[in-house]
């Protein structure tokens, strides 16, 4: 009884202290993202490899997302007779779920990995150590130009995703399955407003956020890990940790806002 | 007991007082009492795993002690905001254990680095001022170079270049020779001797290569169960009373001969 009692003590103390650090993480990068001086560069060097990098896999999976959603919505629609109104179903589903969502995820996959391996290598050979000594501050340096990238560049990516998608459904739907181009354009056009276009815009900026966060937050305090974070199985384990807590983190924040803004 | 000094308090650059430190369960460091001399060499050596890099890492303020004082240029660590540390920390040059290079950074953008985010020098003066620190290092023609293709001597250079390129009054070596052959070693420390005496910088050094290190040293100071047991010169620490220095120069030199005080008579039956 009271080892079990010890071990939710315990637990309970690391989840908060694991809280408690990554809420000052992210404190500590918005104070020092709004504190000059302001540097350019290195933000496009991140823009270049965070959103740049990642446009070929959004291109491919925005385009087979919105193809799948052409054939299944096509075949579903068809029971009920509304084959017209494929173009708004594709649009809607990609530009307020679909959309944000699978370009978080796939960017978690490419970038967000990258940047907890990064940062963990960074860590564990004191470079991290190094540019403090220097008297770099590492949030300014190093977290600042990887926060403005990420909410710059997943709207875009987004956007991106949605076109793409939309065009994918087109050709499954109207041209492999012969719904009226006209049809499928128009339902998109009257029943999409600016609403859902702001959903859309809001979690990709807000998941933007949130991958950087926790991918970059993982990386940074890999020596604290409870487990000890060395070496390369430290980086590694702390990179798979960091994606998947990455994505489930998008996917509840995903309800939450959905919720909030319907 | 440890036996310091007494050394007039103007010229001390940094100075621990009772700092302690735990890390888990482990107490690392249980009062640590040293005094770093502006514009001396300080050797910290110890067995491995006694906390010397600890010691250093307080010093740079990188970790914070448990309990006691850490006093940088007279400034407390503890009571400083971050600006202040920053500035202080200008005044600092490190070449760490493995280097810590920028891995994916040439050698002249790590060198260059400190300069281009601390100064506001002109690119030319920046690249002026960095390839004078690499020809001091023998690194002409390495400049775009990556630190995976240097060999580990050669990243101690740009590690030590990079210490040196701000200027600073003090440089810390946390095991400049570990890994590097007799060969290397000599290298670095001649090239430490050498800027050391071009550049007045204070060092302070965490070596186990003893005693080559000797020679460099104005001070050794001994880490043995979580306290500095004695910062003296080279001379007085190889004929120290206290039991545990005489078990660090017996294990690391072979066995020396007893002090005249401790054991009298000892010198006629030799």
């Amino acid at each position: 009884m009271r080892r079990t009692l010890e071990k939710i003590g315990d637990e309970t103390l690391y989840l908060l202290e694991m809280a408690g650090r990554m809420g000052f993480f992210l404190l500590r990068c918005i104070g020092r993202t709004v504190q000059p001086p302001y540097k350019l560069r290195p933000i496009l060097q991140q823009m270049e490899f965070i959103g740049a990098r990642s446009i070929f896999v959004i291109l491919f999976t925005g385009a087979f997302t919105g193809m799948v959603l052409g054939l299944q919505g096509y075949y579903t629609l068809r029971k009920v007779g509304s084959e017209g109104l494929l173009g708004s179903a594709v649009a809607l589903s990609l530009i307020r779920e679909l959309g944000p969502v699978l370009t978080a995820l796939m960017v978690i996959g490419r970038a967000g990995s990258a940047i907890t391996a990064e940062l963990g290598i960074m860590r564990n050979s004191e470079q991290i150590d190094a540019l403090e000594c220097m008297a770099i501050d590492p949030y300014k340096y190093l977290m600042v130009p990887k926060f403005v990238a990420g909410i710059i560049c997943l709207p875009m990516l987004t956007c991106i995703f949605d076109v793409v998608g939309i065009w994918g459904g087109w050709l499954v739907g109207v041209k492999l399955l012969g719904v009226n181009a006209g049809a499928y354009f128009q339902g998109m056009y009257a029943n999409v407003d600016w609403q859902d276009l702001r959903m859309g815009l809001t979690k990709s900026l807000i998941f933007g956020l949130l991958l950087v966060w926790v991918s970059a937050v993982r990386g940074y305090y890999l020596h604290l890990e409870r487990d000890g974070g060395f070496g390369a199985e430290g980086v590694s384990r702390i990179t798979t940790r960091a994606v998947v807590m990455s994505s489930v983190t998008v996917l509840v924040w995903d309800y939450l806002i959905s919720a909030i803004m319907l | 007991m440890a036996e310091t000094k007494t050394i007039p308090a103007e010229t001390v650059a940094i100075e621990l007082i009772g700092v302690s430190k735990t890390f888990g369960r482990q107490r690392v460091l249980r009062g640590i009492d040293l005094q770093i001399m502006s514009g001396r060499t300080t050797v910290i050596v110890g067995a491995s795993g006694q906390g010397k890099s600890v010691i250093l890492k307080h010093m740079l303020g990188l970790v914070s002690p448990d309990r006691g004082q850490i006093l940088v240029f007279g400034r407390d660590l503890a009571k400083i905001r971050r600006k202040e540390l920053n500035a202080l920390r200008m005044n600092f040059g490190v070449l760490f254990q493995n280097s810590a290079l920028f891995d994916s950074m040439t050698v002249f953008d790590n060198v260059a680095l400190p300069l281009r985010e601390r100064t506001e020098l002109s690119g030319d003066e920046i690249r002026r001022r960095v390839e004078e620190k690499l020809a001091l290092m023998d690194l002409k023609g390495s400049n775009n170079k990556y630190p995976a293709q240097l060999s580990g001597g050669m990243r101690k250079r740009v590690g030590l270049a990079r210490a040196l390129v701000i200027d600073p009054k003090v440089v810390f070596f946390d095991e400049p020779t570990t890994g590097l052959d007799a060969h290397k070693s000599n290298e670095i420390y001649r090239l430490f001797y050498q800027t050391q005496q071009q550049l007045g910088y204070t060092a302070v050094i965490v070596s186990h290569d003893v005693p080559k290190i000797f020679k460099l040293s104005d001070y050794v100071a001994l880490l043995a169960d979580g306290r500095i047991q004695g910062c003296l010169s080279p001379e007085a620490f190889q004929l120290s009373d206290n039991p545990l220095i005489r078990e660090y120069v017996e294990t690391s030199m072979g066995p020396i001969y007893s002090s005249a005080e401790e054991e009298r008579g000892f010198y006629e039956t030799v």
